[in-house]
């Protein structure tokens, strides 16, 4: 229900990191989200237009990845998949469990267009070397 | 979808839209960045803002949550009547449309700030700031801050409070932590409230919804209550504000802070984010603010 809120705030970060690399506009944008997030992927996916309009991330993909979720558990130490409302270990049953994952609501990756002196002749569909932050 | 549902641009988030100014070059060329930060990255630094005022002045900041007429007002009212000569409370009330829960707490004696949350279904840490600036934090020893009614989305917004409290009362059935695992899952404690009603709802089965709570791997105290004179009380509550206030003090004392339980690992899950976000944003918990109004943190 909050996804318009969430898209306004993914788009501050991409506006800012695009900016920090000097980014023209941003192609691609991956998400990873899990069901334990409290956001619902086809929502966001639906309310990103509206957000990114006039922004540089405007005509960017946004993808958006599945996160499972997984438990860890403190009695037998079995790492297990498990349902949103069912977080007990797989293995033994324990409810002495930790998330692992599946409550992620992440900015994964960002491909971005920079113009770049050294390298002008690159085609604009070519994806750049990887740069971590 | 968000413009159907109600959620929207509110004054607390409405700095977020303003766009920053674009680099215009001219080559071209496609750089790949691995991010890895949260989607509500920058509310959990005014959230994490806003504990660093709490925590100032020693005060303990808990965060109601549940459905719509689960009791939230009606437990904060009993909770002034019976602790209002023992701790001083503040209330922040975000009620969508009225100014009815916020003159509900006034009429026990207590300040209480109401939010314009417009048509917003939930609370962000933007518009607590707002709030928490027109209340005098130093006559305070909890606050109290009562989120709009909804299962879904508040449970997803850190508001820098210590503790969540999630209510669910009898009449909605004791199927809800299953149904909603992201809000019963937040919570560090959880209020079976109306419990005068189960003799009258006797499909609920308060041991069912216990079970449901503990599927999500909870801890979390499950308590039973009534607000009404002729049912449980609000006693075991009582004990465990007055707990959490000391250890809160306490905590103080040793400066140290808390975030409830869920939030942690969340901090665990993005551990590494900190450096990065000190880099980019200059508003650490050192500068000063007039206790006026409005005062605009700069982001970014
Ligand atoms: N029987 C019974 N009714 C209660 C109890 N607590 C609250 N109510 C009633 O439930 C209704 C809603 O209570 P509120 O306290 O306004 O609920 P709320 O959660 O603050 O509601 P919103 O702020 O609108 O989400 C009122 O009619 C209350 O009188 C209780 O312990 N027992
Ligand atoms: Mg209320
Ligand atoms: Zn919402
Ligand atoms: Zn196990
Ligand atoms: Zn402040």
């Amino acid at each position: 229900m909050h996804e318009l809120s969430v898209c306004l705030s993914l788009l501050e970060q991409v506006e800012r990191i695009a900016r920090e690399n000097g980014a023209e506009r941003v192609e691609r944008i991956l998400l990873r989200i899990g069901p334990l997030s409290g956001v619902e992927a086809s929502l966001l996916a639906n309310a990103y237009p509206l957000a990114a309009a006039g922004t540089v991330a405007e005509h960017a993909v946004l993808d958006i990845e599945a996160a499972p979720v997984r438990v860890g558990c403190d009695d037998c130490g079995a790492e297990t998949e498990a349902a949103a409302n069912r977080l007990l270990c797989g293995a033994c049953g324990s409810h002495r469990t930790r998330l692992v994952s599946g409550d992620e609501m992440l900015l994964a990756r960002l491909e971005l267009h920079v113009p770049d002196v050294e390298n002008p002749q690159s085609d604009p569909g070519s994806v750049g070397g990887d740069r971590l932050l | 979808m968000c413009e159907t549902c109600g959620c929207n641009i509110t004054p607390g988030n409405e700095h977020l839209v303003q766009a920053d100014g674009k680099h215009a070059r001219t080559a071209d060329g496609r750089a790949a960045v691995e991010v890895l930060e949260s989607l509500l990255g920058e509310n959990d630094r005014q959230a994490q803002h806003n504990r660093y005022h709490f925590d100032s002045h020693g005060l303990l900041a808990v965060n109601l949550m549940s459905s719509p007429g689960a009791g939230k007002t009606s437990l904060l009212e009993a909770t002034i009547e019976a602790l209002g000569d023992e701790l001083r409370i503040a209330v922040v009330e975000g009620d969508l449309e009225t100014e009815n829960d916020a003159e509900r707490i006034r009429a026990k004696g207590v300040d209480a700030i109401q939010i314009a949350t417009g048509s917003a279904c939930h609370l962000d840490a933007h518009m607590v700031h707002d709030a928490l600036h027109r209340l005098d934090l130093a006559d305070v020893d909890i606050l109290f801050i009562e989120n709009v009614g909804n299962l879904v989305c508040p449970a997803s917004f850190d508001l820098g409070q210590h503790r969540n409290i999630t209510l669910l009362s009898v009449p909605e059935g004791d199927d809800k932590p299953a149904k909603y695992p992201v809000m019963f899952r937040a919570a560090d404690l959880v209020l079976l409230t109306k419990s005068d009603l189960l003799q009258y709802l006797d499909d609920f089965d308060p041991q069912r919804a216990e079970g449901y709570l503990r599927n999500l791997a909870s801890n979390a105290p499950f308590l039973r209550l009534s607000a009404r004179g002729h049912g449980d009380g609000i006693a075991p509550w009582l004990d465990w504000l007055r707990a959490e206030v000391l250890e809160q003090r306490r905590r103080v004392e040793r400066g140290e802070t808390v975030h409830p339980d869920i939030q942690k690992e969340g901090a665990a899950l993005h551990a590494g984010e900190g450096a990065h976000h000190r880099h980019h944003h200059a508003h650490g918990h050192d500068h000063e603010h007039g206790h006026g109004h409005g005062h605009g943190h700069g982001h970014g």
